[in-house]
Parts: C-alpha cells; structure tokens; sequence
C-alpha cells in the first residue's frame, strides 16, 4: 500500500488542528497545514518554535494529543515510524540523518525495504552525488558534514518516497554545499514528491519553496507564497506580534 | 592446523625427536578446540552487545543453560545426540534470548550503565541459582564428547570427532556471523539500529525485532559454547558461568565491535592455554605455584592487560542516557540519629537474641560494611568495582595472620593493606570507566579467586617474610582485643560490628558533605568539567579507590573474625556479587542502601533455617534465587528502594505527636516481650504492624486535612518544579522547599 494511492487533488499530508506535548508542556498548540504532492513547503521560524516537534509528530515519533494526521486522505493517528516509512513518508531528521558506523554503501541498503535493489539505488545515488560513489566503502561516520547530509538525502531518496519531510537540512553546513542539497530538493519535487522543510536559516529555502509558512510559539503565525512571506520574517523572528507571548499562549501582561 | 603442521616442521630440527612434535601437534589441537569454545561464546557476546549496548555478564549462565538443557535431553532422556542439539540451538535458545529481550532487556534502553550491570550481574546469579535448584548439584555430569569421544589420527597426531566438530562449527559461525551482519539487510538494520534507533525506525526497520533477534542468536551462541564445553569440563553452575570471563578476554581483544578481531583473540587466548597446560611445567621445573591453577588464571590476566593497553579513545562507553538520579545530602544530625538507632537498636536486640540469630546479625552488619564501602565509590564518584569482596577477603587474611592474639593492629593492618591492593587495582584503570572498569575489576576478582588465593604458602621474593594466605584450605581469624576487653562471644562481637557499621556510615556522610564529596559527585557527573576547573582527577580516584576499599578490608576482617576462621570459597566472586546487586538495588547513593543490602542477604541466607521454613525443601533455593531477582526487577530505579521508603515513612516521623505514640507503643511492647517468653518474633511483628498503623493513620489525617480548609501546604503546591511560577507566583518558600530537596547549602 503506498501513500501515493491518494486522490490527485487531496494533499499529500495534511494536519488538522494538531497539537503536541512533552509531558504536561503543550509546544504545538493547534497547527493547520497542507503539502501538496510535487511541491516544496517551508516552514520557518525562530529556535524553539515547536518546528522539529511537528514533524515528529507527522512521521510517528511523537503522539499528537489532539487533531489529525492526514498521509495522502488517511488519518494516520497512532501509527509506528516504520509503518509510516514503509507507506511512503520518509523524515531526514536534524543534523544526524545517517548511520556513522554503517559504510555507505550499507547505508543506501537500509533504504531497501521499499523492494528496490541495492544495485539500481546505487546507480541512481552516485549519478545524483558522485562524490557518495567515490567514498562508497568508507564508513558514513568518516565523512564530512557536506557529504552525511548528501548521503541522508540520497537514501531517503532511494526510498522513493511520496512524502519527504526536511528537518533543518542545512544546519552546520557551508553555504555552497545548502544550495546543492537544495537544488536537488527542487529537483525531486519536480518529480512528484510532496516535501516540508522545516528551517531556521530561510534565504536558500525560500528560493525553491513554493508555498512557506512561519511558525512561532507552536502557531502557525502567517502563510503565503514566499515572496509575501519574507517581509514577515524580520518580526517573527525579532519579537512584534507573535514574539510576545508566553507559552501558555496568552499575551504577557 | 596446517599453518600449526608447518610451524611444528619448522621447530622439527629443535624438536628433535618426532614424538615431540607430535606432543606440540596435540596441544595445538587442544588448544585450537578451546579457542574455537571461546570464539563461539564471544562472539555471542560481541553481537549482543553490539546490536543492543547491553554487556550481558550473563552470557555464560545462559551457556551453562544450555549445557545442561542439552544433558538433560541427550543423557537424562536419552534424545539422540543431533535433535537434542538442534532443539537446544533452534528452539531452546532463541526462545530464551527473545524472551529475555521482551521481559528484562526492552525495557532497558534509556538507562545508566550501572542499571544494566546489576541487572544482567544479577541474571547471571539467578541463573546460577535457577541451575542448582532445577539440576542436582551432587550428580557428576562429564565427559559427554561428541562421538562417545572416538576420534581420528592425522599425521600421527590423535583429534577426537569432539574436537574437529569443534573447531568447524566455530568456523561456520564465523562465516555466518559475517553473512549476517553484513550482508544481509537484517544484519545491516541490527547494526543501524545501534547507531540511531528512532532513525533505524525512520528507515522501515523494525529496531525492537532487531534486539530481539540479536538476543535470540545470542542466546544460541551461548548455548552452543556450552554444549561443546560438555566435552572437556564436568557440568557445574557456577564455575561454568564464569568461564565466559575467558571469552572476555576475546571479545576485548575484539574491543567489543569486530568479530574477526574477536576470533583473532580467542585463538591466541586457545592456543596459549593448550600450550601452558602442556609445556609450563617444563619451563618452570615443576614449579608448584605455577599449576593448573595458573593457567586458568591466564585469560583473565589476558583481559587486564587488554582492558589496559587498548587506546581509551575505543573504549568510548556505548550512548550514555540522562538518568534523574538523586544523590542525596543528608545532614551531619541525621548521620549520628541513625548511628545511635543502629547501636541502642542492636544493644536492646541482644537479650532477644539466640546465639544463631546473633550471628546472623553479625553478619548483617558485615555484609552491610563491605555494601557501605561502596557507597562513595559508585553512589558518590561512579566508579563501579566488582572486586570489593575480594578486598574484603584479603582484609580477613590479614586480620588471620597479623592480628594474632586479637591485637587491633590486625584490623589497621586489614585497612591498609586493603586500601594500598585497592590503589593497585585503581592505578592501572584510572582511565577505564563504565563497564569496562567493571570488567577489569572483576577480571582481577577472579583472578584472585583462580589462582592468588589458592596458592599454597610462599616466601615473598627476596625476603623472608613467609605468606600464608588461608594456609592448606582454612585460617582461624582471631577475636579482636581492645585495650583488654576481647570481644569473645557473638553477643560481644555483634555489637563490635553494629558500631563500626554506625562509626562508618558517620564517616560516609561526613564524606558527602565534605569538599572531597563534592568533587567526587563532580567528577561522576563531568570528568571533563572537572579537568578544566583544575582538580586533579587522577589522585581524587585514586583516593576514593584506597578509601573504600580499606573500608571493605574491615568489613572482611570483621567478618573473618565472626566467623572464627575462613577460607577460599567465601570470598569468591560469585558469592559476592549479591552484595553489590542489592546495594544497588537499596540505594547505593545512601547508607541505608548498604543497611539494606546486609538485612536483606542476612535474612535471606538465615530464612531456611527457620522452624516454619525448615521443612519446606525448595526454600533454600528461592532464597539463593531471590538476590539476582531482586536486581532484576528492582535495579531499574536509580535512586533505590530506600529512597522509596524513606518517601513512605517520612510523614509519620513529621507527625511529632503520632510518631512519639508510636515509639511509646513499640518501647511498651519491647518491655511486654523481653520480660514474658513469648518470643522475639513477636517484637518483630508487632513493630511492623505498629509501623504500618501509625503511617496510615498520619496519611489518613493528611487527606482529612486536605479535603477540610487549610491542610499543610504541600512541596510546590503538588505541582511538578517546571510549572512553579507558571501556574502561581513563585515564593521565598518554594525556593526553601527546592534548596531542601536538592541538598543546596544555604546562601548567606
């Protein structure tokens, strides 16, 4: 059963009302949002946002206490990581998206269950990435930050998913190597696949998004295409309207 | 083989004779089969540990399981040999390992190292004692070679069928370990899921299937190293649990991550111990201290030097989680408080007290030293020792030879010779930590248990000093004199123990308040911070390791001395590890987890004994059981069962009116049962149920005074810390009540 059995017109992940908690600390309180599938969604905001929360949320790592999950018109409420993997959704989480101890090639193979061979994941990778082709033997760990990112993008990619979900990609990373792992992920949108890329750092994703949303204090705060959308950034991210606010959400007196 | 053919045709010429070379041919069979043992049982351990980060001490046990599984079917129901092995590897073991995963080890993901050591030390012992009560200790079970034991010549050299099945099966479980873990995809998601288990599951595998398959062929593993030791070795729990310290030693050299590294290990390991076994009583002209026993010592030896010598940057600890562990200020009056209950309790005991039960006491409180001991090594500094009752044995053999005639000297020299062996362990382990430390002190346990203890009486190298240790099997250990009061019978003696145990725990908790506790909870919670704020890391554990071990040479000495003599088996490893287990499981941050530890293993190993029990035949073996249960099942909270209880207790002793009627009650009773005949037990009863009473009628009257007006504000207003000054202001009382929690000292 893959996700992408949904409805063209259905959006491939859609959240209703979603709310999240660690323990008796609410920090998502009531999210709404779409991906639609062959597009790019960003979602910024500042540190603490509740950003990494929601997608834990989305891929099953973490229980919503309230709304729905939606994966391609199901609601997928309560679902494990590795059945939500196998129908299709896939996350890169922040800044470790690989096995160190695991070579690469043997980290391509983890990207397997799909029913894929190793062989033509291979092809396909190093086509993409030579350099991963180069170093194919050598243990993930090894590597430069540039090329484990390269390598958690490329096997999330083998996983054909219908859904990709991005946590901070570029953390950490020279700006030159952003703006290639970018290029690839506007590459594979245009391939069909439904992508949300949570980011602090908003120039470079803002560039390829096609719809962006800002999220502060666990709201979704403004949504828009994201040339309207870089204007409010500067108040997100610097105080105004929603930078006031404690965390039970009511305004300070 | 051919490699050991070509070595032996090289040495032809210095050989000399063929028979020689056919004498070195057969001890590198030897060898070579139980090096092919030892790769089996290792490389089981590697693959677990590996795959889920649980350094199971248990391996072994888990072998020694399956070898008497496998005797049972093939010997005692008469199973043809190939069914009786393959339902012991393919249906007996995994089911075991998986079940051991679902039940005990599932739930250990996020917890310390420490938690994972007392759990799988304390399967290792209820395994052992699970063996003794399931398989009648008494009955010889030996010698079952495969093929009855017939073998085959090659080049004129005698190998039995047992030891060519051997070696193949090591060989084949090599090359399917390699398939496995490397070139399969379940192989490659148990060692993903090492590396990032929520990733593993981001990825489609399944990282709970994963462990549960890693324990499954683990367990086989183990099982299978115990069936082809039934060839060689006579069935016996314990020692058999322990030979896997052998495999240790390999899997060190493995540096507990490659297999081939692990079975490069576990052929030096072999072969050394065919060729020593062989020719060491040559090289050594017969020398008797160098015997069989030496040569058993060796692989430990092995696993010292390894767990020395590698680079400690391989020796990182497998992903240390954030654990809330308490360690606990407890005020100087609150220290002397529980000496005086301790010493008055114990002195108004004594008229209630047969002679048995006071030895039983006795012992209680020696036990609870030696678990004392501990207290400021691991709950205080976080350095795990596995060798602390072997300490305290060297601390009654000192007591034997040099406090002759009760002089006090003995128990000063019991201390000092302790704490300078203790130094001599923590000098070359300084930079261990975790459970590689736990392995090097347990390495060196049985080490001394192997061979150090058995030695038969020797002059000490280039002098005439003459050392004994426990003579030809057992030494008297004389009574104490104290400025010529000799403390000559148990009543005398217990209360010698009740008060050094009292004098200690004071010093214990004078310890934690001091500067040196301080840096010592320092060093445990950042080794790191502490080198760059300038303390002196190396001296600071050297200390605490001198300290406490000397601590446990007293406890040893005084329980020699209790004893009246001692000998080798009571200190060995396995007897001791209960101690530790259930200090853990006490609160091994407190000195009333050591109190703990010696009540419950005193009372445990006194319980057959008693009139109601006596009769009842399994009781012996749930109480052997019950320690490693203990640890099982309760060696999950952090914080010990003590901690629990004080939490439980603490309102009545707040209750100034309730808690003075209490002790007028239990002061009454005491006076009803020392001066009628109705017997101690009934002091023990009433006590409790007055105890018991008296806090649920405090609790009662708290929830009556909950539901009326105002009842006494509780610690945050029974909110959690993080919602203080969210929900309400916060107030010069909350931050009373949180320096009191945390033991904060007060600002001035």
């Amino acid at each position: 059963m893959s996700a992408r059995a949904g409805h063209p017109q259905t959006p491939m992940l859609e959240l209703r009302g979603v709310r999240a908690a660690y323990g008796r600390i609410e920090v998502v309180h009531g999210v709404d949002l779409e991906v639609p599938a062959g597009s790019v969604t960003a979602i910024l905001g500042p540190n603490g946002a509740g950003k990494s929360t929601m997608l834990k949320v989305v891929c099953g790592l973490l229980p919503a206490t309230d709304g729905d999950v939606i994966v391609a018109g199901r609601r997928v409420n309560g679902a494990t990581p590795d059945q939500l993997a196998r129908a299709g959704l896939c996350l890169i989480p922040e800044g470790k998206g690989i096995f160190p101890n695991l070579t690469v090639r043997e980290n391509l193979r983890m990207a397997t269950y799909t029913g894929r061979s190793l062989a033509s994941i291979e092809e396909r990778t190093y086509q993409r990435f030579p350099r991963l082709g180069e170093r194919r033997n050598q243990l993930a760990g090894t590597m430069s930050g540039g090329e484990q990112q390269m390598l958690a993008m490329a096997r999330a990619l083998a996983t054909d998913p219908a859904l990709l979900l991005l946590d901070e990609l570029s953390m950490g990373l020279a700006p030159i190597i952003v703006e290639e792992l970018y290029a690839a992920v506007a590459e594979v949108a245009r391939e069909g696949v439904a992508i949300l890329v949570v980011e602090q750092f908003a120039q470079t994703v803002l560039g390829v998004a096609d719809r962006a949303a800002i999220m502060v204090h666990g709201e979704v705060v403004a949504s828009g295409p994201p040339g309207e959308l870089a204007r409010d950034l500067a108040a997100a991210y610097l105080g105004g309207d929603g930078g006031t606010r404690s965390p039970d959400g009511a305004a300070i007196r | 083989m051919v490699l050991a053919a070509w070595l032996a045709q090289g040495l032809g010429p210095a050989l000399d004779a063929s028979s020689d070379v056919d004498k070195f041919l057969s001890f590198t069979v030897a060898g070579l089969s139980v090096a092919a043992i030892l790769a089996v049982g290792a490389s089981g351990l590697v693959l677990t540990y590996t795959t889920t980060g649980v350094f199971n001490f248990a391996h072994g046990a888990i072998g020694m399981l399956g070898a008497f599984a496998y005797w049972q079917l093939r010997f005692d129901w008469g199973w043809p040999a190939p069914l009786a092995i393959a339902t012991v590897l393919f249906v007996l073991g995994p089911l075991f390992g998986a079940l051991l995963e679902l039940v005990i080890f599932r739930g250990l993901q996020q917890t310390t190292e420490t938690v994972k050591l007392v759990v799988t030390v304390s399967l290792l012992f209820s395994l052992i004692g699970l063996a003794n009560w399931v398989w009648d200790p008494d009955v010889l079970r030996r010698d079952a070679k495969f093929l009855s034991g017939r073998g085959f010549d090659v080049a004129g050299v005698a190998v039995t069928w047992h030891e060519f099945i051997t070696i193949v099966v090591a060989v084949a479980v090599a090359a399917g370990l390699r398939v496995l873990l490397y070139h399969t995809r379940a192989g490659i998601a148990m060692r993903a899921a090492v590396d990032d288990r929520p990733l593993a599951a981001l990825n489609g595998a399944r990282p709970d299937r994963s462990s549960m398959l890693a324990w499954a062929i683990g367990s086989s593993l183990a099982a299978l190293s115990g069936i082809l030791f039934v060839g060689t070795i006579s069935l016996a729990p314990a020692p058999m649990s322990l030979l896997i310290v052998n495999a240790y030693a390999a899997a060190m050299i493995g540096r507990l991550r490659s297999l081939p590294m692990t079975f490069v290990g576990a052929l030096v390991l072999g072969l050394t111990e065919g060729y020593l076994r062989g020719y060491l009583s040559d090289w050594t002209d017969n020398n008797q201290y160098f015997d069989s026993t030496f040569v058993s010592a060796v692989p430990v030896i092995v696993l010292f030097v390894v767990l020395l010598v590698l680079p400690s940057a391989r020796l990182r600890a497998h992903g240390t989680a954030r654990t809330r562990e308490v360690v606990p200020m407890p005020s100087m009056r609150g220290a002397f408080t529980f000496a005086a209950v301790v010493v008055a309790g114990t002195a108004l005991a004594i008229p209630l007290l047969t002679t048995a039960n006071a030895v039983t006491m006795g012992r209680m409180y020696g036990l609870a030293i030696v678990a004392l001991a501990l207290v400021p090594l691991i709950g205080l500094a976080g350095q795990v020792s596995l060798a602390h009752w072997s300490l305290a044995g060297i601390g009654a053999v000192t007591m034997a030879h040099l406090g002759t005639g009760g002089s006090p000297m003995g128990i000063v020299w019991a201390f000092v010779f302790t704490a300078l062996v203790g130094a001599l362990i923590a000098l070359p382990t300084l930079r261990l930590s975790g459970i590689y430390l736990a392995l090097a002190t347990a390495a060196f346990a049985v080490f001394l248990d192997r061979w150090v203890f058995r030695l038969r009486p020797f002059d000490l190298p280039f002098t005439d000093v003459k050392i004994a240790l426990f003579g030809t099997g057992s030494v008297g250990v004389p009574d104490l004199k104290l400025f010529g009061y000799t403390f000559d019978t148990y009543y005398r003696q217990l209360m010698l123990m009740a008060t050094t145990f009292a004098l200690m725990s004071v010093f214990v908790v004078w310890l934690r308040r001091s500067r040196f506790g301080r840096r010592l909870l320092a060093m445990k919670d950042s080794p790191a911070a502490c080198a760059t704020v300038g303390m002196n890391l190396t001296m600071t554990k050297l200390t605490i390791f001198a300290v406490s071990a000397g601590m446990a040479g007293i406890g040893g000495a005084l329980i020699g001395s209790l004893q009246g003599s001692t000998n080798q088996q009571n200190w060995e490893f396995t007897v001791g590890l209960p101690v530790f287990m259930v200090a853990v499981v006490g609160g091994i941050q407190r000195v009333g987890g050591a109190l703990f530890a010696g009540i419950s293993l005193a009372v445990l190993a006194a319980m057959p004994d008693w009139p109601v029990l006596r009769n009842v035949s399994w009781f012996p073996n749930l109480a052997t059981v019950t320690p490693g249960l203990m640890g099982i099942g309760l060696g999950r909270n952090p914080n010990g069962a003590v901690a629990d209880m004080r939490e439980a207790f603490e309102p009545l002793a707040r209750a100034r009116a309730v808690f003075l009627a209490f002790l007028a009650a239990l002061g009454a009773l005491y006076l009803y049962v020392v001066t009628s005949d109705v017997g101690a037990w009934w002091l023990i009863i009433g006590g409790v149920v007055l105890l018991l009473g008296a806090t649920a009628f405090v609790q009662s009257r708290a929830r009556g005074a909950d539901t009326g007006a105002a009842g006494p504000q509780p610690m945050f207003a029974g909110d959690e810390l993080e919602w203080v000054g969210i929900d309400r202001p916060f107030t010069p009382d909350d931050l009373a009540a949180l320096d009191d929690r945390l033991g904060a000292l007060e600002v001035r």
